[in-house]
């Protein structure tokens, strides 16, 4: 039934790493999140103690596709990028490819202008290692095997057994 | 679609609850946040309207155990049931793993799920993805009420390939884990499948 698989192996986990660990420092942001759109962390960085990411994850990409849904009925294709402004904190979201989205988590410390600016650098960056995370994905047994490549119907079941 | 991270070692699969608006689609959630050990489990979010219809949808993590080193974790989203929500269940289909179809037992509710029904399989073609090859659990629930219809005769009407069903009573837990059971294990099975 699937579209392709999301496989992120650890030197493009790495990579993405170490983009949104430049960008926390340079935006002054408190935390970033890279989430897919179907709702999964991919990365995250900053002071996260206090969140929630998988429901931040969930909530942002319901959030992104509901915003691409809105710019279909004026006529866009798509609002690539969306703010929400809170009394303390406030969140910068941003498509960075069809299937990623990056988060941004700042307060009065940072400033819309700032956050906007380094985000812009950023998502190049980070689109660049999603192309080689997608082309990775269509061949994926040149990369290692799948984690399913070996297991058995007794693993599974093994799940269950609780 | 599935996402496996080699760097945290986890497999993320996504499950959709399908189903005509009142059937049961997110009790049947409520109930596994209920009984799940909250080390497994994530917050459930419900984005509900005052009056407890599903908005847009329901969502509830879930970490079921590790095969092979790898944590495998099932993301449970709900649409909203109501017809004109269509453009939500649309989003929210956009790459699920594996498919329950609720079904309304009481025989009044028949034409709502033969056309729930037909929406999910026109919503799932709309993105390329064929409903015959779908990972799929028919359940169908509220099987206690008086004015519930007999099983054979949905049998027909919605399970026609005889796939993997089970007769449910979601507000007091009756075939919910046995539901979610087989579409995770059915969509494990596809996944081990697709390595091949």
């Amino acid at each position: 039934m699937h579209d392709q698989q999301l496989l992120l192996y650890e030197e493009d986990h790495r990579s993405v790493q170490a983009v949104i660990g430049q960008l926390i420092r340079d935006a002054d942001a408190l935390a970033i999140f890279v989430v897919d759109m179907n709702g999964q962390l991919v990365a995250e960085a900053g002071e996260i103690r206090d969140i929630d990411t998988t429901s931040l994850a969930s909530l942002c990409a319901g959030c992104v596709a509901a915003t691409a849904g809105l710019a279909r009925l004026v006529g866009e294709n798509d609002f690539p990028v969306h703010f929400h402004q809170g009394r303390r904190a406030s969140l910068h979201v941003t498509r960075v490819t069809p299937q990623m989205i990056l988060a941004v988590v700042f307060d009065d410390r940072s400033s819309l202008g700032l956050v906007r600016l380094r985000v812009r650098k950023a998502v190049g960056g980070l689109a660049r290692i999603f192309e080689t995370v997608r082309k990775k994905a269509e061949r994926p047994r040149a990369f290692g095997n799948s984690p399913f490549a070996d297991i058995t119907d007794e693993d599974i079941d093994n799940l269950f057994s609780n | 679609m599935s996402f496996i991270n080699y760097s945290a070692r986890e497999i993320n699969c996504k499950i959709v609850y399908y189903g005509p608006g009142l059937c049961g689609k997110t009790t049947n959630l409520q109930w596994i946040y209920k009984r799940t050990n909250p080390k497994l489990k994530g917050k459930m979010i419900s984005l509900a309207t005052e009056t407890e219809r599903t908005l847009f949808f329901d969502f509830l993590p879930l970490a079921l155990g590790t095969i092979r080193g790898f944590q495998t974790r099932f993301h449970l989203y709900t649409v909203p049931g109501q017809v004109f929500y269509n453009a939500s269940r649309k989003l929210i289909l956009k790459g699920c793993d594996g498919v329950v179809f609720v079904a309304d037992s009481q025989a009044e509710r028949m034409e709502a799920n033969v056309e729930s029904l037909e929406n999910l399989r026109v919503n799932l073609d709309a993105q390329g993805i064929d409903l015959a090859t779908t990972p799929f659990i028919m359940q169908y629930n509220k099987r206690d009420l008086p004015n519930a219809a007999p099983l054979d005769e949905m049998r027909a009407l919605l399970n026609p390939r005889d796939l993997t069903e089970f007769e449910a009573c979601a507000a007091n837990g009756g075939g919910v884990f046995e539901t979610l059971k087989a579409v995770a294990r059915e969509v494990l099975h596809d996944l081990k499948q697709m390595s091949r």
